[in-house]
Parts: structure tokens; sequence; C-alpha cells
């Protein structure tokens, strides 16, 4: 195979690749997110401290953790032919995908929660503020650096499935490192798949990480001070219009 | 509690301060009997689940609270941490910051206002935390332990803020301390608990007169056993308009004795003199019945060591009839 050949191959599994992916990321942090907090807060001592509830997402959560994708896409087939039409195609994909990734993200989502010192609830609950806020204000902005963490971990984890979902013909770059690279022994097609692929994710593990650290440094811990300035020119700007201009009226 | 004042709980770990200050705003729920803040029955407010309703999160916030660890936002600044209980509130942007600068002003931090907790030190820590608990204009501060993680300089900072804000804010403290320092410090009254029950409390000038008041030897502690034989220890408390008259030197003039003071903790509580001493007179008790006497004329309180209390009657003189103390010793209920 020439490289003529190869581009446009390469192209579009990169695209249908970053389209699964980004779909079910998307959708899985949307659903993991709650799922997650939930998990913490009607926990024994929590906020809205539930077994039934705990148990039953508890339950749902580790069988979604325990299936293993392959089957998991199988067994889903009658689903993502009801929500998109086919079973078929990198949309029918992004169903189990996103399913899967869903369980997941909850977890590592009730991890970094759990994280929040108790005393910051508290702070909040004596000056008046309800279970809503406390998530709003308190549980989310305080867990975002692991949060963001967790979010990387799960797109990668995502990179990876969604090699598998080459067998229902979704496409992407694992699908073409299976079908041309191994089926018809085009390693080099394989091996750039393959480079292309680690590239893709040490990029997101690295903007992750980076994203996460900045914001950890910002809330965190000393050492870091003198770099703060410049990290902290872009937040400032954010709330300028809310809370600098009255500084002005005021003085 | 009186309003207005800055009265101090007292115990060992695990006495119980913490859940008592915990269950003035419900954090934690009595088991039984009532919680009453500025007259309004907070008990009664509470629902029967473990949420606290709308009613509760009102009185809530007009209840401030201070913690010993801060409890400081680390994804906010300084400002927006002060503002947090206005958006509680429902203030709209510009009433907040304006609010929030302001109570930044009166803990003195006026340049801090966009540093993240991260970047400052304990005590300023905590005065952003005071701020932050008087943003909802409460009558009521609750401080638990709030300068046990800062050192002694810091603590001395911190409390002379507290006293501040009592005095011109007109605002009530509550504050739960193991460190008598900080009861000698501000505290207009003090309670003492041990397992779980007040087993004393009263004004801090209440407790000094009351014999026997654990309170009042901690506070005041003096120590120092006799020289000799024949020498009379005597222990006297000060408090009231007799700490300002120099009695000491009266007595040895009068009766033409020796004194050696053996130890003395003196201070000014409330703004008053107040504390004890440990005196010897030569000569045994029996020769020494004048002197004493003469001692409590002067409206002091004097224990003599090592007799029993019901043989000395340890009541003020009739010149201190008036302000005879009360004792005040009874169980939490």
């Amino acid at each position: 195979m020439t490289w003529s050949e190869m581009q446009p191959l390469l192209e579009q599994a990169c695209w249908d690749t970053l389209y699964m992916v980004g779909w079910s990321a998307l959708v899985a942090v949307a659903a993991g997110l709650p799922l997650g907090l939930l998990l913490v807060l009607t926990d024994r001592g929590g906020l809205l401290q539930n077994t039934v509830v705990n148990k039953v997402i508890g339950q749902v959560v580790n069988i979604g953790r325990s299936m293993p994708f392959i089957i998991l896409m199988v067994a889903l087939m009658g689903f993502t032919r009801s929500i998109v039409g086919t079973t078929i195609g990198r949309e029918a994909a992004i169903v189990p995908l996103a399913i899967s990734a869903i369980p997941f993200f909850a977890r590592l989502v009730e991890t970094a929660v759990r994280e929040v010192d108790h005393g910051l609830v508290e702070a909040v609950q004596s000056m008046g503020g309800n279970t809503w806020t406390i998530v709003r204000k308190v549980l989310v902005p305080e867990s975002l650096p692991s949060l963001i963490s967790s979010t990387t971990t799960t797109i990668v984890a995502l990179i990876g499935y969604s090699a598998i979902t080459g067998t229902v013909g979704a496409g992407g770059l694992g699908d073409l490192a299976v079908r041309y690279g191994y089926q018809r022994f085009e390693t080099e097609l394989m091996w750039i798949t393959v480079g292309i692929l680690a590239v893709v994710i040490s990029i997101i593990q690295f903007a992750g990480d980076y994203a996460a650290r900045r914001l950890h440094r910002r809330g965190g811990h000393s050492g870091a001070a003198p770099r703060l300035k410049l990290l902290r020119a872009k937040p400032a700007a954010e709330t300028t219009p809310e809370s600098a201009a009255p500084v002005k009226t005021a003085s | 509690m009186r309003e207005g004042e800055v009265y101090g709980v007292i115990g060992q770990s695990g006495a119980g301060k913490s859940s008592l200050i915990r269950c003035v705003n419900l954090l934690e729920r009595p088991t039984s009997g009532t919680v009453t803040v500025a007259g309004q029955d907070l008990t009664a407010l509470a629902g029967r689940g473990p949420r606290a309703g709308k009613e509760l999160r009102t009185a809530r916030n007009r209840i401030g609270m201070v913690f010993q660890h801060f409890n400081l936002l680390s994804s906010r600044t300084v400002q927006a941490n002060i503002e947090l209980p206005l958006e509680i509130l429902g203030l709209s942007g510009k009433e907040r910051s304006r609010k929030a600068l302001e109570l930044l002003d009166l803990v003195g931090l006026a340049d801090k206002a966009g540093s993240y907790p991260a970047q400052l030190s304990g005590g300023q820590k905590q005065r952003v935390g005071i701020a932050r608990a008087l943003a909802g204009e409460p009558k009521v501060l609750l401080s638990d332990e709030a300068t046990s993680a800062l050192d002694p300089e810091t603590t001395r900072s911190i409390l002379g803020l507290l006293r501040d804000l009592n005095r011109e804010l007109g605002l009530t403290v509550l504050l739960i301390t193991h460190e008598m320092e900080v009861v000698k410090s501000v505290c207009d009254s003090a309670a003492l608990m041990e397992r779980g029950r007040i087993v004393e409390s009263g004004t801090v000038t209440e407790l000094l007169a009351t014999p026997g008041s654990q309170l009042a030897a901690a506070l005041f502690p003096v120590s120092g056993d006799a020289t000799g034989a024949d020498r009379t220890v005597v222990d006297v408390t000060f408090h009231g308009d007799a700490a300002t008259q120099p009695v000491i030197s009266q007595l040895s003039r009068t009766y033409n004795i020796d004194i050696s003071i053996l130890g003395a903790a003196m201070d000014t509580v409330a703004g008053r003199q107040v504390g004890r001493m440990r005196i010897e007179l030569p000569g045994r008790f029996e020769e020494n019945v004048v002197p004493i006497g003469f001692l409590r004329e002067q409206g002091l309180q004097v224990d003599v060591a090592g007799d029993t209390p019901a043989g000395i009657p340890a009541q003020d003189g009739p010149a201190a009839g008036a302000s005879a103390a009360t004792l005040v010793k009874e169980g939490a209920k």
C-alpha cells in the first residue's frame, strides 16, 4: 500500500474514532457524574442517605463494570437499534461505548467526591446551604481536578474500547489496524495506526493532566506560588464582569 | 448564655464540647431537649428527617460558625469564599462583592481579596473564616476550637479580633476550646465540661468567688508549700473592688508581720483585675486569726491551705456582702 492509498483511510479512521469517543465520553460524563454523586450522597451518613437507592445504583454500576465490552456490545444490540435505528456504523457504536463508560466514570466520580473534606460540607450546612448548593458549590468544584483526571482516564479507556467496535463495522483507528494491518498483512499501516493512537492518547493524557494540575495548584499546596500569577490570569478575566466591576464603584 | 457576652466552654478532648456547639445550629441533633437561639426554638424547626428544612436553613444563616480547620473552599478566592453565604442568601453579584470587601476590611485582609486560601497563613485563613461567618449578619457566632490550630501569637490576634467584634457588633460569641488561655483572655463567662456534662459554669468573677471551683483553680493556678513548721499558708483570691487595693502591704504594716508570697497568678479578666495568691504568714493558724480576719474584711476570699473548708467559712466578709457570689454548679440539662 502506498501512502496515497493509506492517507484517506487513516483520515477517515481518525475522524471516526474521535467522533465515537467524543460523543460517548460526553454521554458518559453527563450520566456518570450525577450517578457518582448519588452514590456518595445516598451512602450511609450521606446528605441524602437512602440505603435502597444506594444499593440499587451500586449493583447496576457493578454489573455494568463487570461486563466484558464485546459481550455488552452484542447484548445491547436491540437497545442500540431502538435508539439509532441500526446496529452497524459509528453512530451505533456510540451507544455501547457510552453505556460501558457510564458506570466506569461513575465509580471514578464517587472516589473523587469522597475525597472532599467533610468539614467543607459542614461549613456550607452551617451557612444554611441545602443539598443542591453543597453539590454545586462544594462537592463538584472542590473535586474538579480529580474529576478532570477521571474524565481523561475514561476517554483513554474509550479509545481502547472503540477498537472493538470495529466488529460492528464502526470504523475507527483500531478497526483499521485490525482489518488492514492484521488481517491483510499491511504491517506498515498497522504500525502507523498504532503510532497515531499513541500520539492521540498522549495528547489527551497531557491535556487532562495539565488542566487537573493547573486547577489543583490554584487551590492547592504551597510551593507553586510564583507560578500562580501566570495561571490565575485567566480565571480572573472570567470573573471580571461580575466581581471586579463593583470594586471600582466602591472605591 | 446572655446576649452580647463571650462564653467559653472548656474541657478535655472527648468531653463533648464539639457536640455541644454543633447542637447549637443542629449540625448534630440532640436526642432530647430543645435548642433555643435568639428566642427561636431550632429543634421545633428541624422537622423529622436528617435533612434540614428551609426554616432551619434560614435560621442557620443567622448563626455564624468558625471552624478549627477553617473549612475554606480551596477552589474559590478569599472574596468568593466570603460571598458563598451571601449566594445562599440570594444576594445579587454587586451586593455580594460590596459586602465581602467590607467584611475583608473588617478583619484586616482588604488586600487579599483575590488570593486563594492556599496562599494564606493560618491566622489569615481564620480571619477569612470569621469574615465568612459574619456575612449572614449573625447575632451569634459559634467558634469550634477556632484557635487550636494556630500558634500563640496568632491565637492572641484572632482572640483580639473576636473580642473587638463582640464589642463593636454586639455579637454573642460561644467558643469551644481546650486552652485555658483562651478563656482567660476573652471570656466573660465560662463552663467546664467533663464526660458530656457541664460541671461548672458562671461568669469568670463568679467562678473565682466559688470556693473549690476547678475552673478558677485552673485559670489561676497557685502552688508552693510552707517553708517550715509554724507557718500558715493562705490562698487569697482577688476579685471585684478589693483587687485594686494594696492589701498585702497593708496587712504587713498593720500587724507588723513578714509575709512571703509563695505563688501568684494575677491577671486582668474582662477589664478587671482578678487572680489568686498564695502567701505564707509566720506562726500557726491560731496566731493568725486576726490577720486573716483583716483580709476577709477587705473583701477578699481567703482559704487556709491544709484546712477543711468546713472549719473556715469561706464566704466574703461583711464589707463585700453585696457582691456575695452565687454558687453556680449544676449538671448539664
